[in-house]
C-alpha cells in the first residue's frame, strides 16, 4: 500500500531529515512510527501526502508512483489518504458537521450522500448528536475525534496520524487509539506516528523506528547504494 | 451534483461572505462605484455635446452682414442673387428692423434701445450651403467673393467654430479614454486588494482545504465569484451615482439650452450603456480576482 525505496529528504536549509529510508506497508496493516522528536517522523508522513517531496528515492502510495506528481494530481492523491493531525486542524467558524463534510464537499459529493456519510463517520467516533456544535465547544478528545471523522469520511484506503494523542490524558489517548484500531479492523491501512510506547505494547503492532533520519527498526533490507 | 448546482452554491456562499462584513463590503462597493461613475459621466458629457453639434455638422452656414447704410432694397437684391447660386441651398434675409425686434425681445435691453435714435443693427443674410459643398477652400472662395461686394460689411463662415469644437471634442474624448484607462486600473487594484485580504484572512482554511484534497480550481472559485460580485455591485453603484448626477444636472442644462433657443434634452444613461457598465464591472472584478488569486493562492501551501 505504501512503499519507500531508498528515500532521502534534504530541506533547503541543508538539514537531512530522512536518509535512505526503505520500508513498505501492506494493505490492511497497522503500523506505529516511533522516534524522538526531530527524528523525521513528521517528514515521513508529509512525503506520503506530498506536502513535501522527496529529494531522492521512489515512493509508491496506493499502487501509484508519487515521486513525480504534477501540482494538478496532488489533490487526487490526498483524497485517497485520511490524515489526523496533532493540532486537529479544524475550522473553528464551522460546525462539527461542516468540518467533517469538508472532504466530501471538496470532492463534489451530493448533498444527501454527504449528509449520510457525515452521520456515519460521526457515529463511528461516537459524536452523533454533536454535529450542530462548533469545535470550540468540544473537549480536546472530542475535537480529535472530529478530526478522525473528517479523515475517514470519504473512506480512504490509507489513514495517517501524526501524534494524534499528543495532548490527551492516557484514558482519552487509549480511546483514540482504539478508534484507529477499529478502522484497521475494517480494512484500512493505518500508520501512526507516536512517542507513546504504551500503545505499542498494548496493541502489539509492527513498529518502524527512526533515529536521526535513518530507519533503525522495521525497514526493508536494502543494499546500501 | 451537477456543475450548475455547485456553481450556484458557491455564488450564494460568496454573497454570504460579502453580507457577513457589510461595512467593508459597502466601502469597497462605493469606492468602485465612484471610480466607475467618473468615466461614465465624462462619456455622457461627450455624447451629449456630440448630439448637440451633430445638428450643425455637414452643413456649412455663411452669415453675411450688410453695411449699416445698405438699404433694404439692396439687401433683398443681394439675397435673391445669392439664393440662385448652386452652392446655396436656402437663404434667409433678416432685415435691420427684424434684427432689432429680435434683439429687443431676447436681450432685455428694450428700454435702452428705445433711447437710441437709429437702429444700430445691420441687415444680414443667412446662407445654408449645400451639403455636398463643404470643402473649406471652396467655402473660403465664396466668402471672399461676397466680401468684395460694396454693400457687404462682413461675410463669415459659421463652420469655423464648429470645426474648432470638433477638434476640442476629439481632445476631450481622448482625455476621457485615457482617464478611463487609469480609473479602470484603479478598480482592478481596489478589487484585487480586497481579494488578497480575503485570501490572507482565510489562510488556515485554504491550507486545510489543500490538505484534504481540494483542487486549486475549487479553492479559487469562491474568490473569483467574490471579485465578480464586487465588480457587479460597484457597477450598480456607479449606475446609481450617474443617474442621480444626470437628474441633478438636467434642469440647469435645460435652462441653459433654452437661452440658446435649442431643442435639446440631456440624454442620461440608456439601457445599453447600463448593461455595458455592468458587464465591464463584472469583467474587471473577475480579472482583478484572477490576478490576486494567481499571485497569492499558490503561495499558501500546507506545511
Amino acid at each position: 500500500m505504501i512503499r519507500f525505496a531508498q528515500v532521502s529528504k534534504r530541506y533547503e536549509s541543508g538539514h537531512d531529515a530522512l536518509k535512505n529510508v526503505s520500508f513498505h506497508l501492506d494493505k490492511q496493516e497497522m503500523v506505529f512510527l516511533i522516534g524522538r522528536s526531530g527524528a523525521g517522523k513528521s517528514t515521513l508522513l508529509k512525503l506520503i501526502t506530498r506536502v513535501e517531496s522527496a529529494t531522492r528515492g521512489q515512493l509508491i502510495v496506493n499502487e501509484r508512483n508519487i515521486t513525480r506528481l504534477t501540482r494538478r494530481q496532488v489533490p487526487y492523491l490526498r483524497r485517497e489518504i485520511g490524515v489526523v493531525f496533532q493540532d486537529h486542524k479544524l475550522l473553528h467558524d464551522r460546525t462539527v458537521f461542516d468540518n467533517v463534510a469538508l472532504p466530501l464537499v471538496v470532492a463534489g459529493v451530493g448533498h444527501r450522500e454527504t449528509s449520510r456519510r457525515v452521520r456515519a463517520a460521526l457515529d463511528k467516533v461516537d459524536l452523533l448528536g454533536k454535529e450542530r456544535l462548533y469545535p470550540i465547544m468540544l473537549s480536546g478528545g472530542e475535537q480529535q475525534r472530529v478530526g478522525i471523522a473528517r479523515a475517514v469520511v470519504n473512506r480512504p484506503p490509507i489513514l495517517l496520524a501524526d501524534e494524534p494523542t499528543g495532548n490527551l490524558d492516557p484514558e482519552l489517548s487509549d480511546e483514540i487509539m482504539d478508534i484507529f484500531h477499529q478502522f484497521y479492523q475494517f480494512g484500512v491501512t493505518v500508520l501512526i506516528a507516536t512517542h507513546e510506547h504504551r500503545h505499542i505494547d498494548r496493541l502489539n503492532k509492527r513498529v518502524l523506528e527512526l533515529e536521526q533520519g535513518r530507519l533503525v527498526r522495521g525497514g526493508d533490507e536494502q543494499a546500501e547504494p | 451534483m451537477s456543475y450548475f448546482v455547485r456553481h450556484a452554491q458557491v455564488l450564494l456562499s460568496s454573497l454570504g461572505q460579502l453580507a457577513r462584513a457589510p461595512g467593508s463590503t459597502l466601502m469597497t462597493v462605493c469606492a468602485i462605484g465612484i471610480t466607475l461613475a467618473l468615466p461614465t459621466l465624462l462619456y455622457l458629457l461627450v455624447e451629449n455635446v456630440e448630439n448637440v453639434s451633430r445638428n450643425w455638422q455637414g452643413r456649412a452656414q455663411v452669415s453675411v452682414f450688410l453695411k449699416l447704410d445698405a438699404t433694404t432694397q439692396q439687401a433683398q437684391n443681394l439675397e435673391r442673387e445669392l439664393a440662385q447660386r448652386a452652392e446655396v441651398e436656402s437663404s434667409q434675409l433678416i432685415t435691420a428692423q427684424q434684427a432689432l425686434e429680435e434683439f429687443r425681445a431676447q436681450s432685455g435691453f428694450g428700454v435702452a434701445l428705445d433711447i437710441l435714435s437709429d437702429n444700430p443693427l445691420p441687415a444680414s443674410i443667412l446662407l445654408h450651403l449645400n451639403s455636398d459643398y463643404n470643402q473649406p477652400s471652396a467655402i473660403e472662395g465664396l466668402i471672399a467673393e461676397i466680401n468684395s461686394r460694396p454693400e457687404v460689411d462682413l461675410a463669415q463662415w459659421d463652420m469655423a467654430w464648429i470645426k474648432r469644437l470638433h477638434v476640442i471634442l476629439k481632445l476631450v474624448e481622448r482625455s476621457v479614454a485615457l482617464l478611463a484607462v487609469l480609473l479602470v486600473l484603479a478598480v482592478v487594484i481596489i478589487i484585487s486588494n480586497t481579494i488578497r485580504l480575503a485570501i490572507m484572512n482565510r489562510r488556515d482554511e485554504i491550507e486545510i482545504m489543500k490538505l484534504i484534497g481540494a483542487t486549486e480550481r475549487f479553492i479559487r472559485r469562491p474568490f473569483l465569484y467574490g471579485g465578480v460580485l464586487q465588480g457587479l455591485l460597484g457597477a450598480l453603484c456607479a449606475g446609481a451615482i450617474v443617474s442621480v448626477c444626470v437628474r441633478l444636472l438636467r434642469d440647469p442644462i435645460a435652462e441653459l439650452v433654452m437661452l440658446y433657443h435649442g431643442d435639446f434634452t440631456t440624454s442620461g444613461i440608456d439601457l445599453r450603456a447600463f448593461a455595458a457598465l455592468l458587464v465591464a464591472g463584472a469583467a474587471l472584478g473577475w480579472l482583478a480576482a484572477r490576478a490576486a488569486v494567481g499571485r497569492y493562492l499558490s503561495k499558501i501551501e500546507p506545511k
